[in-house]
């Protein structure tokens, strides 16, 4: 179960771009992109050659390949949903799997910093000071989810036992939920933290750290971004539907469903509000640790 | 403990050798560094031996000594720290035979080399003294030693006011250890012998506690007592510097670990007294870290950090045992031992690597350099391992201690009763935030020195430093990159003393060895796993790449003129956000603006600098009153000798009046 | 208890926090008028099926007074006063909210340690100490006269919640009592922030200097 599911994000993941564009057109009255954009992106990208930078090094080269070999790794930690496991699942692997992330992060960054470019360099600067607010938040929510659980494996705290927890510990647990929520936003480098649609601009983040990759490179980061943004949207899935089915296709296809709905709620979410101004940012971050802090005391307490 | 022995011998008899051949270069360069090298082999053999043998071996000496015996042991807990205070500076005294020859022609090596090996002596007979004479005279001539090698460059004054700062704090350690030695002594324990229990107090355990604190994480670096290390490491020449961040600070680890055996079992606030501080250290140390400006600064605070991740993971070790509980107890202790072997390793590698850098361009300054990776491509190879073993992400070294903390803290904060689960949570928020904030600091340590173009014109004439410097550095990166793919053999080296640390806990010690051994192994093979995934995705764009166009071109800068130098991003602009998010907790940012003026605007700078916080907020002010105080009495010295001779009289009366009132 | 009581509860600790990270005024006093919807809403959901008519017309009363009355009047002050937009706080928003958070989780530690005899009072309890807190918080750390109202009427909000620990609620008398007050004091409070505005307008500053001792 846990390897098909794999197998099974591994395909699906460049929908969910599709879906969050699609979702954000419709909400504006338009008819927007196809489904399937990044999928052919993906295609083009890789029939092409490459350029690289002549000020850059190995360094640069090296970025999407940490990038995506790291957050394919991480997936590998992610229970797909609907209760199932994943295909690695051990005590504390939440911690690994967080740390992958930051890996990956860190690939990215310095690959950046490899061009010497001052806009990239601004971008870099950008993710690892929102970073650091965004990792104790996810942390501090899928402690929550351990705390209600008792159990500190991503895999068997959102497995079987979580309805039970949610029958006890229901506020704390969509606290943790929305705060859970934010840091995936963040971590994907969505609005309102980031606008994945805006090039070129003096307010982005992500997009700009990669403005020197092209070709088979741009691929690879392309597709470790929609990997990434599956990983994540199946735990906040995984947390907040906590249906559980008997047969294994009930179940694929209540996980599916589950994260194509995370990736409509982004969707939502990016046609409702602006991206915010960078100094109110950091406020959004600590706001979502607090209130996962706050969770925690709720499921202390209660 | 023959091999101890005789590792001991080998270092005197070279360091005593070198400064015999005093000026002649040549020699005391091989005598001292050959003696640091064998000695250091002879002693890592030693140490292995103590940890793989089941009983611990003693040497006692028959002679009297003041407060106890003289009296030498190796034990498993020893023997884990001996092992890194053998190899490591065995490997610096390499680079240091490299490093030092720019100064043959100038000063007396012979000097250094027998500071260097008695300082290296001195740390392993802190680590086996149990008699408290012993041990307090090797403490005392660590610190002197180290003190000579700080201040190597005595010539320049920062060099100066930078011993003194640590010459008065490692001397305020020691007092409070005095203290320490005397209650501990007339409780009837010693650093061998645990207090007994009729002869203590019900205070007195605490008191000791404390002191043991303050004394040892004095030299741990221990906020706020850290404030000498981010001064005293910089300036020594490199391979000191590696020597003093990556083992002689663990020693205070080591102080604090080995007093706690000695004090009975633990009441809960001395866990969470350590973890407080540990937390503490760990925020300001890689925060402080992130906003330096010069290299080794940088990595002095990291190792701040690292030192706080230690005492965390001894806080919640001895919160276990205070708890009862096995898993937590075993998995703090397991990830402060570990830690501090991989620190040890990383932290060496990476002062070795900025002197390297330092030796190629001259200055250590972010701001100036940038670009080395291509004029130095080892140093540049080296420098990126050992940042991710700092940065503490897979697959290097760092992470697997910083996972089983990890584990121990999510264990407390999941499933144990509250005054587990806080500070456990603690744990966890603190390490989210330091792992972002250092992984930040990394990248700007590397990428500031060794990506992008030259900032200033030292980085553009960067040559590569000569191999008996790479040598070295290449085996410790190889140690870092070994323990970083097989974490369970770091673990196997450090379990058994983490099986004694926490042996108060209760039942359930074999079942959390294996818990912590299990989550070693899975660090071991998310990190090979990561390895053969990257080859793939490289393997994948080669394939996908042959016989395409591969072009090279200028860095895309928008449309604007593209790869100037000067329009990089540096370090300081790097971090400029989140330092100034954490301005109320770095109070001491100075920022220097020169703003762009009129319409063509042509010169406008920023510049942050962020001295040590507890060091202008707290240190100074104590210590400015305190020489307010002790100024007045110098208004007694007032140079005349009628006042002298006025001064011989009245004290000859006084004495006479106090003998006359004694005789009645 | 019921889950919707505990939501309503938790929603009004949220609200408070919102109050305290809101960076425009007016959004903070539609976050308090929002509170005191949900606090109007609290008495009937604790009380469960013993809902007479006096519980009814008593929350409707409250949900006119907090929700309706004193949010128009302050929107109307500062409307009247052109009072600045901003919040103009003295401890950073982020700080602020660090602070909330503490506080909060204090509260609501707290609350399980004490021995009030209520059914399902931790949660009660705590986000009434809480909400408490928070205004408390609101009031020292900002600089308007306006959120120093908005601080007074959040505290207001935290008794209200702890009358509900009383079995039956607080009698109707005291806590129309504390309403009126309240009320009293907004209103003063209103017109003084008003006449003060009105007063410093057309004051030259050399004036103002002289005021300093």
């Amino acid at each position: 179960m846990g390897l098909a599911a794999y197998a099974l994000a591994l395909v699906l993941a460049p929908l969910l771009p599709g879906v969050v564009g699609r979702t954000r057109a419709l909400m504006a009255g338009r008819q927007g992109a196809p489904l399937l954009q990044l999928y052919r992106d993906l295609g083009r990208l890789l029939r092409k050659g490459a350029v690289y930078s002549r000020q850059s090094t190995l360094i640069f080269r090296a970025g999407p390949v940490v990038l995506l070999a790291a957050v394919a790794l991480a997936l590998l930690l992610v229970p797909p949903g609907g209760g199932a496991r994943a295909a690695v699942a051990f005590p504390a692997d939440l911690v690994v799997f967080v740390a992958l992330l930051a890996l990956a992060r860190f690939a990215t960054v310095l690959a950046a910093l490899d061009t010497g470019s001052s806009l990239e360099g601004m971008g870099a600067s950008r993710e690892l000071f929102f970073a650091a607010l965004t990792e104790p938040a996810l942390l501090l929510a899928l402690v929550v989810v351990a705390r209600a659980s008792g159990h500190v494996s991503l895999s068997a705290m959102l497995g079987g036992e979580l309805p039970a927890a949610w029958a006890r510990h229901g506020v704390a647990l969509g606290l943790a939920a929305l705060a859970l929520f934010v840091a995936v936003l963040a971590e994907n480098a969505r609005v309102p933290v980031d606008d994945p649609a805006t090039h070129l601009e003096l307010t982005m983040i992500h997009e700009v750290m990669v403005l020197d990759h092209s070709g088979p490179d741009l691929a690879l980061i392309e597709y470790a971004a929609a990997l990434k943004l599956w990983a994540t949207s199946a735990l906040v899935a995984s947390l907040v539907v906590p249906v559980r089915a008997d047969a294994a296709w009930l179940t694929a296809l209540v996980a599916t469903a589950g994260v194509l709905g995370v990736a409509v709620a982004i969707g939502m979410v990016e046609s409702a509000m602006a991206r915010l101004r960078l100094e109110r940012v950091p406020q959004l971050l600590v706001g979502a640790g607090v209130l996962a802090a706050f969770a925690l005391v709720l499921v202390v307490a209660g | 403990m023959i091999l101890f022995l005789a590792a001991l011998g080998v270092l005197l008899a070279g360091g005593l050798g070198a400064a015999l051949a005093g000026r002649r270069a040549a020699l005391a360069t091989a005598l001292g560094a050959g003696g640091a090298l064998l000695g250091g082999g002879l002693g890592a053999a030693a140490a292995l031996a103590g940890i793989l043998e089941r009983s611990s071996t003693t040497l006692s000496v028959g002679w009297g000594a003041p407060f106890g015996t003289i009296e030498l042991n190796i034990d498993v807990l020893s023997a884990v720290f001996l092992l890194p205070t053998f190899l490591v500076p065995a490997l610096a005294a390499i680079y240091g035979a490299g490093y030092l020859q720019h100064w043959r022609h100038t000063r007396s090596l012979g000097g250094a080399w027998f500071a260097y090996d008695v300082l290296v002596a001195s740390m392993a007979l802190v680590l086996a003294a149990r008699g408290t004479l012993v041990f307090l005279v090797a403490w005392e001539v660590m610190a002197l030693a180290s003190f000579l090698l700080v201040t190597f460059e005595h010539e320049r004054l920062e060099v100066r006011r930078a011993g003194w700062i640590y010459l008065v704090a490692t001397h305020l350690g020691t007092a409070a250890l005095l203290v320490f030695f005397l209650l501990l002594g007339g409780a009837g324990g010693d650093f061998r012998t645990p207090i007994s229990g009729q002869g203590a107090s019900a205070v007195l355990p605490g008191a000791l506690f404390l002191l043991a604190l303050v004394g040892f994480g004095t030299k741990a670096g221990l906020a706020p007592l850290h404030v000498w290390l981010p001064e005293a490491h910089p300036v020594a020449p490199s391979h000191v510097s590696a020597v003093m961040s990556g083992v002689m600070i663990e020693t205070g680890i080591y102080g604090i670990l080995r007093a706690t055996l000695l004090l009975g079992p633990p009441p809960w606030w001395w866990g969470a007294c350590l973890l407080g501080i540990g937390v503490v250290s760990t925020l300001v140390g890689v925060l402080l870290a992130l906003a330096q400006q010069d290299l080794k600064r940088l990595l002095a605070y990291s190792s701040v950090e690292h030192v706080g991740i230690m005492a965390m993971g001894g806080g919640l070790g001895l919160l276990g045992v205070a708890g009862g509980n096995t898993l937590v107890a075993l998995l703090g202790f397991s990830a402060a031992l570990l830690h501090m072997l991989n620190h040890s390793l990383f932290k060496a590698l990476l002062f070795l690597a900025a002197g390297a850098v330092k030796h190629a361009t001259g200055t250590l300054a972010l701001d100036r350099l940038g670009g080395l990776l291509r004029r130095m491509r080892d140093t540049g190879a080296v420098m990126l391992a050992g940042t991710l073993g700092a940065a503490a992400l897979p697959p290097l070294n760092g992470f697997a201690g910083e996972l089983l903390l990890f584990a121990a803290a999510l264990a407390a904060a999941a499933n144990a009763p509250l005054e587990l689960a806080g500070p456990g949570t603690l744990v966890l928020i603190t390490l989210g935030l330091a792992g972002a904030l250092a992984a930040a600091a990394g990248v700007k340590a590397f990428g500031a020195v060794f990506l992008g173009q030259p900032r200033g014109p030292e980085a553009l004439a960067a040559r590569e430093v000569k191999s008996p410097m790479r040598v070295p550095m290449h085996l410790l990166a190889a140690g870092c990159v070994a323990l970083g793919l097989f974490p369970a053999l770091g673990l196997v080296l450090v379990a058994r003393a983490a099986v004694v640390l926490a042996d108060g806990a209760g039942p359930g010690m074999m079942v959390a060895v294996d818990a912590a051994l299990g989550l070693a192994r899975r660090a071991g093979y998310a990190a090979l796993a990561l390895l053969v995934l990257a080859s793939l995705v490289a393997l994948l764009r080669r394939l996908l790449l042959r016989g395409r166009s591969v072009g090279a071109a200028d860095t895309w800068a928008c449309g604007y003129e593209g790869a100037v130098p000067r329009a990089q991003y540096t370090g300081s602009s790097l971090v400029q956000p989140a330092v100034a998010f954490f301005k109320p907790v770095l109070t001491s940012t100075r920022p220097a603006v020169v703003p762009p003026t009129g319409f063509h605007p042509a010169a406008a700078s920023f510049r942050a600098d962020t001295p040590d916080v507890f060091r202008h907020g707290f240190w100074q002010p104590v210590f400015r009153r305190l020489a307010g105080w002790l100024e007045r009495p110098r208004a007694l010295q007032h140079g005349s000798t009628h006042l002298y001779l006025l001064y011989i009289f009245v004290t000859l009366l006084a004495l006479l009046a106090y003998m006359r009132g004694w005789s009645r | 208890m019921t889950s919707a009581t505990s939501i309503c509860l938790i929603l009004v600790v949220l609200l408070s926090v919102g109050v305290l990270s809101a960076t425009r005024l007016a959004t903070s006093i539609r976050l308090v008028a929002a509170q005191g919807v949900v606090l109007g809403i609290l008495p009937p959901l604790v009380l469960g099926g013993r809902v007479g008519l006096h519980v009814v017309a008593f929350a409707a009363g409250a949900i006119a007074i907090k929700a309706v009355l004193m949010p128009w009047l302050l929107l109307r002050a500062m409307r009247e006063a052109e009072v600045r937009r901003e919040a103009e706080p003295f401890i950073g928003f982020s700080a602020s909210l660090l602070l909330a958070g503490l506080l909060a989780g204090a509260a609501f530690l707290l609350a399980d340690e004490l021995p009030i005899p209520a059914p399902d009072a931790p949660l009660l309890v705590g986000s009434a100490l809480a909400t408490l807190a928070i205004g408390a918080l609101v009031m020292v750390s900002r600089k308007k006269a306006v959120t120093q109202v908005l601080g007074y009427l959040l505290v207001e909000n935290g008794i209200f919640l702890f009358g509900q620990t009383v079995a039956g609620g607080m009698p109707t008398l005291v806590e129309l009592g504390i309403l009126l007050d309240v009320l009293v004091g907004v209103f003063v409070m209103g017109i003084a922030i008003f006449h003060i505005n009105r007063e410093f307008d057309h004051m030259s500053v050399p004036e103002l200097k002289a005021l300093r001792d």
